[in-house]
């Protein structure tokens, strides 16, 4: 689950539950996409998302114990597959999202839960604990499309992409910074969420045109845009 | 405007302060650009470069909005938008297709569309004592012309902070982020630096054709978004 609340200009979006590493199941994606769509349709000129998570993990990715569960192995590829599908839409709203968007990466982004992080314009991460780790060659999954877009949109330099998806490579914060992934490390869990929240009423203050602002992100990404099937939409111009 | 003249084996393609000091881009600069590079291009041999300057305090700041709301009403106003649009992607694809090395000596503020001809060059030195590059659309509320966004993408590793962010980068910032090669003193200072180095380039003599072509593989999207096609040419060997 994961709750949304509005502290000044900052929409905060938390994830929240039972499940300490927030794993990315049915009901989560779904309240996702529910805060998500909520959102979009209140942003107005100065809003900012800042997405974190409470305790020592972001996300662990998608929640493989509930895919495992399954009758057979191949009722557990499907379940997988519906995971993998319905977090699409999640990482399209959030590309398309008309206000400025942070990452307050509280601990462990690992797999989908890395995506979900990236996924935001600005991505600050505490620097005590907690790694970003694509574990798919570990674990001998493939990556789905979007998830590889997401990445060779955001990450641009050919050695991190590789150190990370083909090497595996756990990234600790500061590690992350140097790799260009994230913005800046923080001493604690407490220090990053304000830190996000200092920016976040910085970019509030810009006081961007919504719509623009998600047509100019989108034009930055295209590879991403074209795997998530985001198209851009012709603005008139307020000259 | 803006003259055209050849010292020594550089091309100096220099926009002319007469009406407007901010070398805004309007039909007649545009044209006056696109004919100074058609020139270039005819006289080009293995052995020149261009440096592209401007006078004064501004590089350039972007398309020439006052001539656009000049219009008759706001519908007139984006038809002369839209022009000055689709009439700086034929000169950013002759630049493109220059069979020449290409070297911008930004000599001030460089906002816009002016920003993006300068990052067409292969070669960007600025001044470091005033001036930015700064892409106010986001500011603005206005969405960037899709090769706008391709000249960004493709030469500009920080492209969020320059698009999304609306970031003013100064010269010695512009360095550290890879965009510019060098910050000088002063506009004449770049100036000079942009004439070195424009001379070192010519006298590698490079065979022009094949130096646009590698030119167009290394950057495919703003290559493709200006309607430029790769050719295959007949190698040396």
């Amino acid at each position: 689950m994961c709750s949304l609340e509005k502290r000044g200009n900052v929409w905060v979006l938390t994830l929240a539950g039972d499940d300490p590493e927030h794993r990315l199941n049915q009901t989560l994606i779904d309240s996702l996409t529910s805060a998500l769509s909520r959102l979009a349709s209140h942003a107005t000129p100065g809003s900012v998302l800042l997405t974190t998570a409470n305790g020592k993990f972001f996300s662990n990715g998608f929640d493989l114990a509930w895919a495992r569960a399954a009758s057979s192995s191949s009722a557990a590829t499907d379940r997988l597959q519906f995971l993998v599908d319905s977090l699409k839409p999640v990482i399209a709203a959030l590309l398309s999202l008309p206000m400025p968007t942070i990452a307050a990466v509280n601990g462990h982004a690992s797999a989908a839960g890395f995506i979900l992080a990236i996924s935001h314009d600005y991505v600050l991460m505490r620097g005590d604990r907690g790694v970003l780790y694509m574990p798919e060659v570990d674990l001998g999954l493939p990556l789905p499309e979007y998830f590889t877009a997401v990445m060779r949109s955001k990450l641009k330099s050919p050695a991190v992409l590789r150190d990370l998806v083909l090497g595996g490579a756990k990234m600790k914060a500061a590690e992350a910074v140097k790799a260009g992934i994230v913005d800046s490390a923080h001493d604690s869990e407490e220090r990053t969420v304000e830190a996000a929240m200092r920016l976040g009423e910085e970019l509030a203050r810009r006081k961007w045109v919504g719509e623009v602002y998600a047509e100019i992100r989108k034009s930055l990404y295209p590879v991403a845009c074209t795997s998530l099937a985001l198209t851009q939409k012709a603005i008139v111009s307020k000259i | 405007m803006c003259t055209l003249e050849k010292r020594g084996s550089v091309f100096v393609l220099t926009l002319t302060s007469e009406n407007d000091e901010q070398h805004r881009l309007n039909p007649t600069l545009l044209s006056s650009l696109l004919a100074a590079l058609n020139q270039i291009n005819s006289q080009a041999t293995a052995a020149s470069a261009l440096v592209t300057t401007a006078q004064g305090r501004f590089f350039c700041n972007g398309f020439d909005f006052r001539w656009a709301r000049a219009a008759a009403d706001p519908h007139a106003a984006r038809i002369r938008l839209r022009a000055m649009s689709d009439s700086l992607r034929p000169v950013l694809a002759a630049l493109f297709s220059l069979p020449i090395p290409t070297v911008a000596a930004v000599s001030g503020h460089a906002a816009a569309a002016g920003a993006v001809f300068a990052l067409a060059h292969d070669h960007v030195l600025m001044r470091g004592d005033r001036g930015v590059l700064y892409m106010p659309e986001v500011d603005l509320g206005i969405t960037l012309p899709d090769y706008f966004a391709a000249v960004v993408r493709e030469k500009v590793a920080a492209a969020r902070d320059v698009v999304l962010a609306g970031k003013k980068v100064r010269a010695d910032e512009a360095v550290e982020m890879g965009v510019v090669r060098s910050a000088h003193d002063s506009a004449e200072g770049a100036v000079e630096a942009a004439m070195r180095l424009g001379e070192e380039l010519t006298r590698r003599k490079w065979v022009g054709e094949a130096y646009v072509e590698i030119r167009k593989s290394l950057f495919p999207e703003v290559t493709e978004v200006l309607g430029l096609a790769p050719k295959s040419i007949v190698s040396k060997i």
